[in-house]
């Protein structure tokens, strides 16, 4: 059970915390730094690290800086007030300190890395949606899947999808699912929390909360390709009651997401519109994932069922087939592809294997 | 001729390969040409042709083959920074509804080139030039324990750098970041032949990094001067052996990693592609477990660098040479337990990241440890701030920033927020500008006289200095700040007009940076026109304390006329406190190894494999295979591998510098 009220574990940083922040906002309140000033609960913890490590590390370099500069001017060649002492090159006392003092910074800093990391790893479902405030909504469930270029949100609990478009009620923690249909892309929405990849063939996940309703930006951090730079879409956070009039107006639209359209969706397209399905396929998340959107392909998970179970011996060699559609295909030359095909695959993909 | 003969011969090379309508390349390459056209008929004229080949090209001297290596950085780098350039052009004008002037096509070449070039023919050759030249003089040696080698993995390394630059007129380079992630980099994504270009050339030059990392590790470890012990090594022959031990660790794994994505590419394996149980992160793994010691590869030598520096110019033994030693070779042993901070987002557990994200803090700890060395060899010193000293002073004051950041990035929750923005772009120029840059910088004026006999002009050297300290803080001070307003990498436009003025100023920073590296060239120019007013006879110009001082600049090709023998750290010091004298009679013949043109011909046939098998043009390919194979053997057949120089020979070059020596006094 995790408890009710989550202790704020940076108390003893806090002081620390206020004192660094208020030149560092001074400074540069000119922009907007949205990784130091977000609105989500995760990304804020995020942005709290970022300033007590940076903080704990200057007690270090400043003096560093300042010791350097300093040197470099007191024993300056023409200062022959300066004592010289050429032959001078070991101090026990001065090594023990040298050695100790990043040794005892590392490890208050590593003991914080541990913890933080715990705490934010972004697998881990909230415990609380701001300081001191215990979550206690259902989370909403998103499933990502990274295109080329662009972001396919399916929301398989109210059974809707949108392409670049994506919403959430404020102050209900998200569950994010995601994969990528062709390369590695990477899920950032700065106000938000702290990104995660999108990977073809596997699932990540990420915990989120977003606390203030606005408008958002959301893009790949990854770089996938030729469309990448506009591979961008706004990140709505709602108040309940918008969130549900934005559900509804999705539910209430037109358009179908299933296989066939996935896989015309999912060829390479660029500044990609926003799309909205009013209604989607629940097994389309787990096809893409397991890379068996495509009529006829084994899913990976059954072919990693197979081959732990022993394979399919030489059987196996035939099980293979080509694909008429294929990826390769899209972005450049042709070639048609083998693949596995799957055991119960539509007759012609039997056919295919069958006539080798 | 049919086009089925057509294939046969030029594989997938068609003239739609030539980039006749860019108008950009093709200025590019006509400038090229004529340069190329000028050098050669200059060549022709002077009838330079025989002296090159002889007394460079075929040479096996470690003097001329460093030098080399740091010709070829120095050429490698106008090209990599006019690439830098272009970007920061791109980046400075791409708002809104203006795309720029570079379109995906050209500006994801860019950058993918900019990375490769800087890291593996920049950096790289700077850092084994400066050892080639270097550590044999420090350790009293008369040449590397395998010189022939040492010649062929030179021109290896050219090889992959003329691949690199083939690519700009013949075809086109790899648009996928210059670690070249699958699936991007796979057949499926990248079917063209930018990633084989990539490839080939990491591998041609692969092959001549790692023989040049055995041929060090075994120089230092044979071929030391009577005396000189492990723990009396001058600092910068401690962090080569250590750079070249991680070399020789590290680089197969970059050959392996290339080779499964060459067979996934050639063979149709299924390695690290999405179907048929591959998985790209298996490659993410290990170009990281080769990529993050290759970090350290270049910053160990800098290391070095400003260890010897700033204990000669501040006239004082380096404090702490045991913990300098320590901390270095902890360093080394680090180096291969932090790899995967550079994917904590990639999906690892909180338990995997924290580990990683540790280890990586430890090693700031060594390295500390070391910036706290100089600062107290600094401490009751006599500082000349000569060229090579202002490098250093600028180097720990930036360095320290960069360690900061660098840090702060191996925090995993803040490197999710970090990772992959312009941030994390800031961080590694700080280090890898303000540290391995700096330090090569320093190093190339420090022991300048040393290879040519006569000092950079300093005024030049400190223009450059200054343009490259500022220049780098205005390029990448809006960096750090763009990436903590969530800028990310590798974009080719912005929609955000706000943005636009951090951009600009990075571009200005950019442009101070080429004010930094034309006044190097000026610098080397106008030293070499004055070279008769910069001369150095006493082959010690700095006041030196390592063995590289007690020889001639240049030095004879034996080095030494004889072997010295070593009582204690900073030998040449040493020697000098004890009233040394140099021997001037008694001479005998030298034992030296004879040049051979072997290297040249088996690079050149390795790039003309490399580009075959890029273009699919299978029978050159075979037929460059075959031969490379023959004349590997047929140079074992080569036993002209040495001669003597006769001690009449040594009398004279020593006589020679009895005299300057005695017109000095």
């Amino acid at each position: 059970m995790r408890p009710n009220h989550p202790p704020d574990r940076y108390s003893p940083m806090q002081a620390l915390k206020k004192i660094a922040v208020a030149p560092l906002l001074l400074a540069l309140g000119g922009c907007k730094m949205v990784v130091m000033n977000p609105s989500g609960d995760i990304a804020a913890q995020q942005r709290d690290l970022i300033i007590i490590a940076t903080v704990l590390m200057l007690l270090i370099i400043v003096p560093v800086i300042i010791l350097t500069l300093l040197f470099a001017w007191k024993y300056r060649r023409s200062n022959e007030a300066a004592k010289y002492d050429p032959d001078w090159h070991h101090s026990t006392r001065l090594e023990i300190v040298i050695w100790a003092a990043p040794l005892v910074i590392i490890t208050i800093l590593g003991a914080v890395t541990w913890t933080s990391t715990h705490l934010l790893d972004p697998y881990r479902p909230l415990d609380r949606i701001a300081p001191g405030r215990a979550a206690a909504t259902k989370p909403l469930k998103v499933q990502v899947v990274a295109l080329d270029w662009k972001w396919l949100f399916i929301y398989p609990e109210l059974g809707i999808a949108t392409v670049n478009e994506l919403a959430a009620p404020v102050d209900t923690p998200i569950d994010f699912d995601l994969t990528s249909s062709s390369v590695m892309n990477s899920f950032y929405v700065p106000a938000l929390a702290g990104q995660i990849y999108a990977m073809p063939g596997m699932r990540t996940q990420l915990h989120a909360v977003i606390n203030k309703p606005g408008e958002y930006e959301g893009f790949s951090a990854n770089y996938s390709g030729a469309g990448f730079s506009d591979m961008r879409f706004k990140f709505h956070g709602l108040s309940q009651a918008d969130f549900q009039q934005w559900a509804r107006d999705v539910r209430g639209g037109k358009g179908e997401l299933n296989r066939s359209v996935y896989l015309v969706l999912e060829k390479p397209s660029q500044k990609t519109p926003v799309q909205r399905f009013a209604s989607v396929d629940r097994d389309l998340f787990d096809a893409a994932v397991n890379r068996c959107v495509e009529p006829g392909k084994m899913c990976q998970h059954d072919m990693m069922r197979i081959d732990a179970a022993g394979g399919l011996g030489m059987a196996g060699v035939y099980n293979v087939t080509t694909l008429e559609y294929d990826k390769r295909v899209r972005r450049g030359e042709g070639g048609l592809r083998a693949f596995v095909a799957a055991l119960c695959a539509p007759p012609k993909a039997t056919t295919a294997s069958v006539a080798r | 001729m049919s086009p089925d003969l057509v294939k046969f011969l030029f594989g997938r090379l068609t003239w739609d390969a030539i980039p006749f309508h860019e108008p950009i390349l093709l200025a590019t390459f006509a400038v090229v040409a004529l340069g190329g056209v000028a050098v050669l008929g200059l060549l022709t004229y002077y009838k330079a042709w025989g002296y090159l080949w002889r007394e460079w090209l075929t040479s096996v001297d470690h003097k001329k083959i460093g030098v080399m290596y740091i010709i070829l950085a120095i050429v490698m780098l106008l090209r990599g920074f006019a690439d830098a350039l272009m970007m920061r052009a791109q980046q400075a004008i791409a708002f809104g509804d203006h795309a720029g002037y570079l379109p995906p096509h050209h500006y994801d070449q860019i950058f993918t080139a900019h990375g490769v070039i800087m890291i593996f023919f920049v950096a790289m050759p700077l850092v084994t030039g400066l050892m080639n030249l270097v550590v044999p003089l420090q350790i009293g040696a008369r040449d590397v324990a395998f010189p022939f080698l040492n010649n062929f993995s030179f021109w290896m390394t050219v090889g992959g750098a003329v691949t690199v630059m083939l690519s700009l007129f013949v075809g086109e380079f790899a648009r996928t970041g210059w670690l070249a992630y699958p699936p991007l980099s796979n057949l499926a994504y990248s079917p063209d032949v930018g990633v084989d270009y990539y490839i080939w050339a990491l591998q041609v030059a692969g092959v001549g990094t790692t023989l040049s990392g055995i041929n060090l590790i075994v120089t230092i470890i044979k071929m030391r001067a009577p005396g000189l012990s492990l723990m009396k090594m001058p600092v910068f022959t401690w962090t080569s052996l250590c750079t070249n031990v991680l070399i020789v660790a590290t680089f197969p794994i970059l050959t392996a990693t290339l080779a499964l994505l060459t067979a996934d590419r050639y063979l149709y394996t299924n390695f690290f592609t999405n179907d048929f149980g591959g998985n790209p992160m298996m490659y993410v793994n290990l170009i990281w477990i080769w990529g993050h010691p290759e970090v350290y590869i270049l910053i160990l030598p800098a290391f070095g660098v400003f260890s010897e520096v700033v204990s000669t110019f501040c006239g004082k033994r380096l404090f702490g040479y045991s913990s300098m030693v320590y901390a270095t070779v902890v360093i080394t042993i680090l180096s291969y337990l932090v790899w995967l901070h550079h994917f904590f987002t990639m999906g690892s557990g909180a338990s995997v990241n924290s580990f990683f994200g540790i280890t990586t803090m430890i090693i700031s700890i060594p390295t500390g440890a070391k910036i706290f060395n100089w600062l107290f060899t600094m401490y009751r010193g006599r500082i000349r701030f000569e060229t090579p000293m202002l490098w250093t002073v600028g180097f720990m004051v930036t360095f320290v920033i960069g360690g900061m950041t660098g840090v702060l990035l191996a925090v995993p929750p803040a490197d999710f927020v970090l990772h992959n923005s312009l941030f994390l772009i800031a961080h590694f120029h700080n280090v890898i500008i303000g540290g391995v840059v700096f330090g090569m910088f320093a190093g190339i004026n420090y022991w300048f006289p040393k290879a040519f006999g006569f000092k950079l002009n300093s005024f030049w050297g400190k223009v450059s200095f200054w343009c490259w300290l500022v220049g780098f803080w205005v390029a990448f001070a809006p960096l750090y700040v763009l990436g903590l307003m969530g800028v990310t990498r590798r974009l080719n436009h912005f929609e955000d007009p706000s943005l636009q003025i951090w951009f600009v100023i990075a571009a200005i920073g950019a442009v101070i940076i080429l004010f930094g590296i034309l006044a190097f060239l000026v610098q080397i120019i106008v030293s070499i026109r004055d070279r008769e007013a910069l001369r150095d006879v006493t082959g010690d110009p700095w006041g030196g304390r390592t063995l590289e001082w007690a020889t001639s600049s240049p030095p004879p090709a034996y080095n030494f006329a004889f072997t010295p023998v070593i009582h204690q750290i900073d030998a040449w010091w040493d020697m000098k406190q004890r009233g040394y004298e140099r021997p001037t009679s008694g001479f005998i013949p030298i034992h030296m190894p004879a040049n051979t043109g072997a290297g040249v011909v088996l690079a050149g046939i390795s790039t003309v494999l490399g580009f075959a098998m890029i273009w699919h043009i299978w029978w050159l390919a075979a037929l460059s295979f075959v031969a490379l194979i023959a004349s590997t053997i047929v140079h074992t057949f080569n036993f002209k591998r040495d001669y003597y120089i006769p001690a009449e020979e040594v009398v004279r070059v020593e006589d020679e510098r009895t005299q300057a020596l005695r017109s000095l006094a």
